[in-house]
């Protein structure tokens, strides 16, 4: 009846695991009520969870990734205290097989369901409101996408009390992944965790490439785009060409372990070394995913704090491209001890260095534009400064790294650990909190607190530096990733204060968490009435904050890059002026579809996992029936009268009149 | 949403004649890899040349046939797309085969 699933299966034996589950409870069953007290649910669930509103499913990504954001450093604390306290033979309080769970968990939570959401998150906020559109290109999708994207978190967390996670490392690596080596509902909950999520990441690919691509405002030509929208485009594409890759690599990985093929086993003419080559072609490309939408964030932000042009568009956008091309001929450099000889090892060496120049101009590019600007010291741009010093710190240990021989020597090691948290810490995290900070009172009308943000930077960023120089250091003794335990008790020092970073890093987060609480509090006070707080420059500033569902009233004509900004520079300047005459505005309808059908992959994937096969048909069968009821449902969209959207500007341009 | 008048510019939406030949030519494609795998009478290298011959050419007529690829729909988007596509496939592919020929050759697995 239920398969592999039993009460055994939830680890009563587990302190840490009961406690944590405990409060995981509590907390949850405190939100419930207080929704419950509230009366919220019809609200939540009608403009929340049914909307297909490209700016609510962006706070809705990036409200998931900020939850998981402290589910992942919990996972980190975790590690760092354990590592401070294995030395010299002690085995500290985390046994082999916990720990191993933790630092997949850790990887696989910060990598999907913490950087991911974020860049996706700002993306849907931002992107249509750019290009001047009402909408993205597939709303429905885009709903379906969030909701199947919330799946794979779900069942990653499920995983902490039922059952448990893989002990893989984040890739899952086979032979180890196979059933003879991981019998245990580990890496299936990983498996179905992202190939759930990744059909919700891949088909909101395809909805923002086509929403770029189709739906520009009038006159926005593509090379007027915003970078933002340059760098999202570009990562869109590489969505849409690599995470088929990472599909079909986890698809023969469950053909192995759930009918006994040989695609990644070590017999039967399998090869194992084709799985970690296969899962690289998608993995290298997804890390650009990543900084580029975060390189697009500190473009507009440097531009619009510094109050000039960006130096050098032309330049970022071609850099961005390059970057696009060369992300997929660099793979071989994460596995150049694995075996290839020395050609292959040059060329993707070679390659790798070359992918350095491109992201070399972009820093020059943010340097020149700031050059002779009047550069406002606001929490995004402090951001942005900490990200430039950091990244290239960052890029320079790449660098290092693909060199061959140096790479013989550091592969595996906590140097490997260092440099990719100098990345994506000090590029993506700092990227999408510069972009959090800049977007937010776009999405909600009111700006963050300031205090509470430099203090959150400043806590990151020496907390980073405090957390992983001491990783290099103690590469070069030998200390390698991934330790449970070690003999040498003279690493426990730099242990020690890398311990000590983390916990900087937490004040950090705590520091976001308060800014949050404090910004809502104060949230009369930081209003802005006007929908252009930073003076920018861009067409998501040109409506009011937070927009009309519509967006615009009337569609923006776009005469330049920065076509905002010449709006304003123009004799009388850009005003917010009440249209005379309104139009009906064609808006697609809100849907419970796309919840209900991820709701049957829950089912299917939990199915899946513990090889409960009546539920799996149930969720499969459910799936399909939802999906049928979707195509052919015709009442999908509506107009929003003339009169309606001429109250709701009436009504804007009465708070306008009231400020001025 | 207004303004988005839904690809009326876009691809043509085919006729009646060109499903048939899309879906016999899938079939017979297929019947051949399937074919000589089974058969078996082939040798491994006359094998994996057909099927993959025939995989290509399955998902040319795929995308030519049943996607309606072109040259003018989208004011050249998609065929600009799909070269990009192919470009990017020849990468990967090519540099799989390469990596994983070298290491076959290095561990002396053969």
């Amino acid at each position: 009846m239920f398969g592999k699933l039993s009460l055994d299966s939830i680890p009563f034996h587990e302190p840490i695991i009961m406690v944590t589950v405990a409060a995981i409870a509590l907390g949850g069953a405190i939100v419930v009520g207080l929704i419950t007290y509230y009366r919220k649910w019809a609200y939540l669930w009608t403009d929340w969870v049914t909307s297909i509103d490209h700016k609510k499913i962006g706070v809705m990504y990036f409200l998931v990734a900020l939850v998981m954001l402290v589910r992942g450093f919990a996972d980190a604390i975790m590690m760092r205290t354990q590592q401070a306290l294995a030395a010299g033979g002690a085995e500290g309080y985390l046994p082999p097989h916990h720990f191993d769970q933790i630092f997949t968990a850790h990887g696989v939570i910060m990598i999907f369901f913490v950087a991911m959401p974020m860049v996706i998150g700002l993306m849907n906020l931002v992107v249509p409101l750019q290009i001047g559109a009402r909408d993205v290109a597939f709303p429905f999708m885009n709903n379906l996408s969030f909701w199947l994207f919330a799946v794979g978190m779900i069942l990653v967390n499920l995983s902490l009390f039922i059952g448990e996670f893989a002990k893989t490392g984040w890739l899952a690596y086979a032979p180890l992944s196979e059933l003879r080596y991981s019998p245990d509902v580990g890496v299936d909950y990983w498996i179905w965790a992202l190939q759930l999520s990744g059909i919700g990441t891949t088909l909101t690919g395809i909805n923002f490439f086509v929403t770029i691509l189709k739906m520009r405002t009038k006159g926005m030509t593509l090379f007027r785009m915003p970078i933002f929208t340059w760098t999202a485009f570009c990562t869109n594409v590489l969505i849409i060409l690599s995470f088929p890759i990472l599909t079909v690599t986890i698809a023969l990985l469950t053909l192995d372990r759930y009918l006994g093929m040989h695609f990644f086993t070590n017999d039967m003419g399998g090869s194992q070394m084709m799985y970690v080559n296969l899962i690289w072609a998608w993995g290298h490309p997804e890390v650009y995913i990543l900084i580029l939408p975060a390189f697009g964030v500190f473009s507009e932000v440097i531009a619009t704090f510094t109050k000039k042009r960006l130096f050098g568009y032309k330049t970022m956008v071609w850099a961005t491209a390059a970057i696009t091309v060369l992300s997929f001929i660099v793979w071989l450099h994460h596995f150049f001890t694995m075996g290839a000889g020395a050609n292959v090892n040059a060329f993707f060496g070679i390659m790798t260095m070359i992918i350095a120049i491109p992201t070399g101009v972009k820093i020059f590019n943010w340097l020149f534009t700031m050059y002779r600007g009047r550069i406002q010291f606001t929490t995004p741009v402090l951001w942005t400064i900490g990200f430039i010093i950091t990244f290239t710190l960052g890029g320079m240990t790449g660098v290092m790294l693909a060199v061959p021989g140096a790479n013989f020597v550091l592969h595996n090691s906590l140097f490997v650990i260092a440099h990719f948290h100098n990345v994506i810490i000090g590029g993506v995290v700092f990227g999408m909190m510069a972009g959090f900070t800049y977007w937010f009172p776009k999405a909600f009308g009111f700006t963050l607190s300031e205090k509470w943000g430099k203090r959150s930077f400043w806590c990151w960023l020496i907390g980073f530096y405090v957390a992983f120089m001491p990783l290099y250091a103690l590469s070069f003794f030998g200390a390698m990733r991934r330790m449970q335990s070690y003999e040498q008790s003279e690493w426990q020092p730099l242990m020690i204060v890398a311990w000590f970073g983390a916990v900087i890093i937490a004040c950090g987060i705590a520091c976001i968490v308060i800014q949050l609480v404090v910004s809502i509090r104060d949230r009369d006070k930081n209003r802005d009435l006007t929908g252009d707080p930073w003076d920018a420059r861009t067409l998501e500033w040109s409506t009011s904050s937070p927009p009309p569902n519509y967006n615009f009233a009337y569609l923006p004509d776009v005469a330049s890059i920065d076509s905002y900004w010449e709006m304003k520079q123009q004799p009388g300047g850009f005003k917010r002026e009440l249209a005379t005459k309104f139009e009906d505005i064609h808006m697609p309808k809100n849907t419970a579809e796309g919840p209900i059908m991820s709701l049957f992959a829950l089912f299917f994937g939990f199915a899946l996992i513990w090889h409960i096969w009546w539920l799996v048909g149930l969720g499969a069968i459910g799936m399909f029936v939802t999906f049928m009821f979707r195509i052919f449902n015709n009442d999908t969209d509506y107009h929003v009268s003339a009169a309606e959207v001429e109250k709701t500007e009436r009504e804007y341009h009465k708070r306008l009149e009231m400020q001025a | 949403m207004s303004d988005i008048h839904t690809s009326h510019d876009g691809a043509s939406h085919g006729s009646y004649k060109s499903y048939i030949i899309g879906l016999v030519l899938s079939i017979v494609l297929t019947l051949i890899s399937f074919g000589v795998v089974m058969t078996g009478s082939f040798g491994i290298p006359t094998m994996m040349i057909t099927v993959v011959v025939t995989a290509i050419i399955q998902v040319l007529v795929q995308l030519v046939l049943f996607m309606h690829l072109n040259t003018k729909s989208e004011g050249g988007w998609n065929v600009l797309s799909f070269v990009f596509t192919a470009g990017i496939l020849v990468l990967i592919i090519g540099g799989s085969l390469w990596i994983m020929h070298n290491i076959h050759i290095n561990m002396m697995l053969g």
